[in-house]
C-alpha cells in the first residue's frame, strides 16, 4: 500500500493547522438507507444552510463571540469559561482557569472551564500547534478584561462612584471610603446579562500587564487532581450512558487490504449480539467488550481478506523508497542553486560534508487509545470521544452521517494522552455507526494494538545535508533536503551566506500526521549532528563552533544557559570512560530550546546519565506546568532518540505492541537539569513541543563524543 | 460457560455472572462501574490497569476474573475517604505526579503496595518497582518523587509505632 497526500496550506488564518499537517478525507463511506436517502435528499437545501451557517459562526464565535458565550457567571461566585480546546495533559485547563482568573481578579479555584463541547463552546479552533498560549489565553483574557470593564462600570453605578474610585480584587469591588460589593452580588443584579450580550471590543480593553500578574506566572495546580487521584475522572473511555453496550471492530490482516467475502451468520447467532456490516465496515455489539470481541472473532473466522495490489515496502526498504518515489520539491527557500554548483563557487580550501540521516516511523502511543461513546437520541448524535480537533471530529460526523450541523454534538472529556497523535476522529464514526445499528448507546475503545496498527505515525524521513566551512570555522554553504517527514524547522538559524532548504513529497508507506513538535524533531536532529560534524571537521568545540555561527538572540542565549548549567567545558576536560558529551539547539514555534547530555556505553548500549536542557517561551505562565512539559518532552525525546522504531513487513506491523515497542520508564530517566528563562519582556508562546526537538541530536553528539561513532538515524544505532 | 462470581471489591461484596476467561479489568469497569482503573496494553506491559488483589500488585486485563476467586481486590477508588486522600494519592497530588493522568491510579496502586510492604526502600528499588509502569507523559521525576515521599511517610510512620 502506498499513500500519496498533499500538504495542505491552512484554510484560513483561524484554522490552526500546521502547514506540514497531512490531512486524509473520511474513513468511510457509509450506505444511505432508502429512508435516510429521502431525507438527505429532501433536506439538502437545509443542509446546505446550516453548514454555511456553522462555518458563519465558526468564524464569527473565533473573533466576535458575545461574552456571555464565553463565559457564565453562577450564582455561587464561580466564573465558568468556555473553549474549544481540550485537555490532554500539557495543562491547558489549568492555564485557561488562570487568564480567566488574572483578569477578573478572582482566585483561579473560582474559575472553571467547560471545555471542547461543540454544543456549548466557542470555536477556539483544534488544539494543535502550541496554539492555546499564543492564540486562546490572550482571547481570553481579552474577553475576560472586556467583561471586567463592564462590571467595574454596573458596580461604580450602583455605589454611585466614578470608576476610577473602584477597585477589584478577590472578586470585591471597593470604593476608596469603604464601601464593598461582591462581584456575584453585582450579577444578580438587572441589566447585567443583557450587558454581556456584546463581542469584546475590538481595541481599547487593556490586559493586566505581566508586571502585575497575581495568577499568571505562579504555580497554580492541575484543575482536576483530586478526580486523577481518585480514579474519579472520566476519561473519554470511561462514559458510561444507560444502556450503554460495548462495540468491537473487525480490521483488516493486512493495512490496505479489502474484504471480499464474509459470513456474519455465526457472530449474529451468538446471544445478545448485534452484527454490522456497511460496505467494508464490519463490527460487533455486545452486551459486555469481551462478548464483542468473541463476535468479531467468530467473524475474522471466516472473513476472506484480499491483500492491497500495491508495492508493499518495508521498514528495511523504507528510505530507498522515500529517495525512489521524490517528486518536486513542495517548499524552497534560500538561492536555489543546486549543490554542486555552490560548491564549485567556493574557494577551494573550504572544507566539506555530505550526509544523510534518517528518522523512523514512531508512534505516539498516549496511554489511553482512542476511545468513544456514541449515543442516538431521535436522530441527534452525541459523541464523546478523545481527539484534539472536536470541530474537524464534528465535520466528520456530520459528513459521514449526512446530518445538519445541530443534529451533532462532540463533548471532548479531559483525555489520557494525544501529542499530535488524536487529530483524528475514527472511534467517534465507529461507534457512532455501531450505535446506529444498536439502538443504544454504543462504547468502543481500540486496543493497544487497534492504536499501535490503525491510528498514524510521525512521518519518517530521509535528510540530506551538504555543507561548507572556511578555514576559520565560520559556515560558507548549507544544502538542507527533508524527503517526506515535514518542512517544521526546516530553515537553519545559524548564519549562512549561500543555501537552499527544500522539503520534498514522497509516497509513503504508512498513514503519518501530526507528532509532538512534528518534523522539527528529525529537521533539528539532522541539522545538529551536520553542525557536529562540522565542527570535528573545522576541529572547534561544538559549542564554540555553534556560538561563532550564531547571531546574539534568544537562541545563542539558552544555548549558553544550557551549557553553563551543564558545565560544558569543565565536563568536556573530565570525562570518565565509556562517557560522552553532546549538545545540540534549536527554535521552533516561537519558542527556543538547548540541551547537553552526558552518555554512557555499555555493551553497545546508550544510557543518557545527565540532560541539562534551557528553554525559553517568553513570558511563563505557569512555572511549574512548564517545567514538567520540558521534562516530559525531553524523556520522550530519549525514546525516539534511542528506542522507537515501527517496523513492518507485507502490509503488517512488527511491533504493535509495548513488549516490542519500547518507550521510557522511570528507570531511564537521567539526572536532569531543567533552565527555564523566563522573559517578562515577550510574549509568552507554547511549550508543550518544542522541548522535544534538542535532545536526540544531543545524544547522537554525545555518542560520537563517546565511542567515535557516527550514528545517523533515529533510534541511534551503533555497529 | 458463565458462572456466579462473587468478588469482594474495596471491602464491599460484589456479583456478577459471567465467563470465567473475561479479563478482571472488565468485570471491574463495565460489570462493577468501577471505571478508575484503566486499560492501556492488554498484555500486561504498562501497568494501567493495576490492582491490588491480597494486597499484591496485579495487572487486571491479563488476570482472568475465574482466577481470582474470593481474594481481596482493592481498586484506586477503595483509597481515599470522603474527606481524606490516601496518603500515597497526596503524594501524587503534592508531586503533581500527573499530567494527563491516565496511568496515575496504577501507578498508585503500586506504590500503595511498595510503601506497605517495604517502607524501608531505597531509591534503587523504587525505581526498580515503578519501572514496571509507562508514563507515556513521561513525567517520571515527579512520579519518582512522590512514590519517595509516600515511602518516606510510611517508614516515618511505622518507626513511630511502638
Amino acid at each position: 500500500m502506498t499513500h500519496r497526500q498533499e500538504n495542505t496550506e491552512s484554510e484560513n488564518e483561524f484554522e490552526e493547522v500546521e502547514r506540514y499537517e497531512f490531512r486524509e478525507s473520511k474513513p468511510y463511506t457509509f450506505q444511505a438507507d432508502r429512508r435516510e436517502f429521502v431525507q438527505s435528499v429532501g433536506a439538502g437545501v437545509i443542509v446546505a444552510v446550516a453548514a454555511r451557517r456553522a462555518t458563519a459562526q465558526g468564524r464569527t464565535a473565533r473573533r466576535d463571540e458575545q461574552l456571555s458565550e464565553r463565559f457564565h457567571f453562577g450564582e455561587d461566585g464561580f466564573i465558568t469559561v468556555l473553549t474549544s480546546k481540550v485537555e490532554v495533559g500539557q495543562g491547558s485547563r489549568t492555564q485557561i482557569a488562570q487568564a480567566a482568573a488574572e483578569e477578573f481578579r478572582v482566585p483561579v479555584e473560582r474559575i472553571r472551564l467547560i471545555m471542547a463541547d461543540t454544543e456549548q463552546c466557542p470555536d477556539d479552533g483544534g488544539t494543535a500547534g502550541s496554539r492555546t498560549t499564543p492564540s486562546t489565553v490572550p482571547r481570553v483574557r481579552n474577553a475576560a478584561a472586556a467583561a471586567r470593564n463592564i462590571f467595574m462600570q454596573l458596580a461604580a453605578n450602583q455605589l454611585g462612584v466614578a470608576v476610577s474610585q473602584l477597585r477589584l480584587s478577590d472578586g470585591v469591588f471597593a470604593t476608596d471610603t469603604g464601601e464593598r460589593l461582591a462581584m456575584s452580588d453585582l450579577l444578580q443584579a438587572r441589566g447585567v446579562a443583557a450587558a454581556l450580550q456584546v463581542a469584546p471590543p475590538a481595541d481599547g480593553i487593556t490586559v493586566t500587564p505581566v508586571s502585575e500578574w497575581k495568577v499568571l506566572g505562579t504555580d497554580a495546580l492541575k484543575a482536576n487532581g483530586r478526580a486523577v487521584v481518585t480514579g474519579t475522572h472520566q476519561y473519554p473511555s470511561d462514559v458510561i450512558r444507560p444502556g450503554m453496550l460495548y462495540g468491537k471492530v473487525l480490521r483488516p490482516t493486512t493495512l490496505g487490504a479489502s474484504l471480499k467475502s464474509i459470513e456474519l451468520e455465526p457472530a449474529k447467532a451468538m446471544e445478545g449480539v448485534t452484527v454490522v456490516r456497511d460496505g467494508e465496515f464490519v463490527g460487533c455489539v455486545a452486551t459486555t467488550s469481551w462478548q464483542a470481541q468473541q463476535a468479531c472473532d467468530a467473524l475474522a473466522a471466516t472473513a476472506n481478506w484480499q491483500a492491497s495490489q500495491e508495492q508493499q515496502t518495508s521498514s528495511d526498504e523504507l528510505f530507498a523508497h522515500l529517495k525512489n518515489t521524490a517528486r518536486e520539491s513542495s517548499g524552497s527557500s534560500g538561492d536555489g542553486k543546486t549543490w554542486d554548483a555552490t560548491r564549485k563557487a567556493l574557494p577551494e580550501s573550504a572544507k566539506a560534508i555530505s550526509s544523510k540521516y534518517t528518522v523512523a516511523y514512531i508512534q505516539h502511543a498516549p496511554m489511553e487509545p482512542r476511545a468513544a461513546v456514541a449515543e442516538w437520541t431521535e436522530g441527534k448524535l452525541t459523541v464523546w470521544t478523545g481527539t484534539q480537533q472536536p470541530s474537524r471530529v464534528h465535520s466528520q460526523l456530520c459528513e459521514t452521517f449526512r446530518l445538519p450541523s445541530e443534529r451533532v454534538r462532540v463533548i471532548v472529556p479531559d483525555t489520557g494522552g494525544g501529542f499530535g497523535g488524536k487529530h483524528t476522529g475514527e472511534a467517534a464514526i465507529e461507534a457512532a455507526r455501531l450505535a446506529k445499528s444498536a439502538g443504544k448507546p454504543v462504547h468502543l475503545r481500540w486496543t493497544r494494538e487497534e492504536e499501535f496498527t490503525w491510528a498514524y505515525f510521525r512521518p519518517a524521513g530521509l535528510i540530506e545535508v551538504s555543507a561548507a566551512i572556511d578555514d576559520a570555522g565560520k559556515l560558507l554553504a548549507w544544502d538542507f533536503a527533508n524527503y517526506n517527514s515535514g518542512g517544521s524547522a526546516i530553515e537553519s538559524p545559524y548564519t549562512v551566506p549561500n543555501g537552499r532548504s527544500r522539503f520534498i513529497n514522497t509516497d509513503f508507506p504508512l498513514r503519518q500526521g501530526s507528532y509532538r513538535a512534528l518534523a522539527s524533531t528529525a529537521n533539528v536532529f539532522a541539522r545538529e549532528s551536520a553542525m557536529d560534524e562540522l565542527a570535528i571537521l573545522a576541529d572547534v568545540d561544538p559549542l564554540n563552533f555553534r556560538l561563532q555561527n550564531l547571531e546574539p538572540g534568544r537562541l545563542r542565549d539558552v544555548l549558553i544557559a544550557a551549557a553553563e548549567k551543564f558545565d560544558w567545558h569543565g565536563r568536556r576536560a573530565t570525562l570518565k570512560p565509556n562517557r560522552g558529551i553532546g549538545l545540540a539547539c534549536g527554535t521552533e514555534k516561537g519558542s527556543y530550546t538547548a540541551a547537553c547530555t552526558e552518555i554512557e556505553i555499555i555493551d553497545n548500549e546508550v544510557r543518557v546519565i545527565h540532560a541539562c536542557q534551557a528553554f525559553e517561551c517568553g513570558a511563563i505562565h505557569n512555572p511549574a506546568n512548564l517545567r514538567r512539559q520540558v521534562e516530559g518532552c525531553l524523556v520522550m525525546g530519549i525514546g525516539g532518540a534511542l528506542y522507537e522504531e515501527i517496523k513492518f513487513a507485507n502490509g503488517k506491523l512488527k511491533n504493535p505492541q509495548f513488549s516490542d515497542y519500547r518507550v521510557p520508564r522511570v528507570s531511564d530517566l537521567p539526572e536532569l537539569d531543567i533552565v527555564l528563562l523566563n522573559r517578562l519582556d515577550l510574549p509568552s508562546v507554547g511549550g508543550s513541543e518544542t522541548p522535544i526537538i534538542a535532545i536526540a541530536p544531543a545524544i547522537a553528539n554525545a555518542v560520537f563524543n563517546s565511542c567515535g561513532q557516527r550514528s545517523r538515524s533515529l533510534p541511534i544505532r551503533l555497529v | 460457560m458463565p458462572q456466579d462470581f462473587r468478588l469482594i471489591v474495596n471491602h464491599e461484596i460484589r456479583s456478577t455472572h459471567t465467563d470465567p476467561e473475561r479479563p478482571l479489568l472488565d468485570v471491574l469497569r463495565e460489570d462493577f462501574k468501577l471505571t478508575g482503573t484503566k486499560y492501556g496494553c492488554g498484555e500486561g506491559e504498562c501497568g494501567a490497569c493495576t490492582v491490588l488483589v491480597d494486597g499484591v500488585p496485579t495487572r487486571s486485563c491479563i488476570t482472568s476474573v475465574g482466577e481470582v476467586g474470593d481474594a481481596t481486590i482493592e481498586t484506586i477508588e477503595g483509597l481515599a475517604t470522603e474527606s481524606e486522600l490516601h496518603p500515597v494519592q497526596q503524594a501524587f497530588v503534592d508531586c503533581q505526579a500527573m499530567q494527563c493522568g491516565y496511568c496515575v491510579p496504577g501507578h498508585i496502586m503500586t506504590a500503595v503496595a511498595l510503601a506497605r510492604d517495604q517502607p524501608n526502600a531505597s531509591r534503587d528499588e523504587i525505581v526498580r518497582t515503578m519501572s514496571e509502569h509507562i508514563c507515556r507523559c513521561c513525567n517520571y521525576s515527579s512520579i519518582l518523587a512522590a512514590v519517595e515521599q509516600a515511602v518516606r511517610g510510611a517508614r516515618r510512620q511505622e518507626s513511630n509505632q511502638p
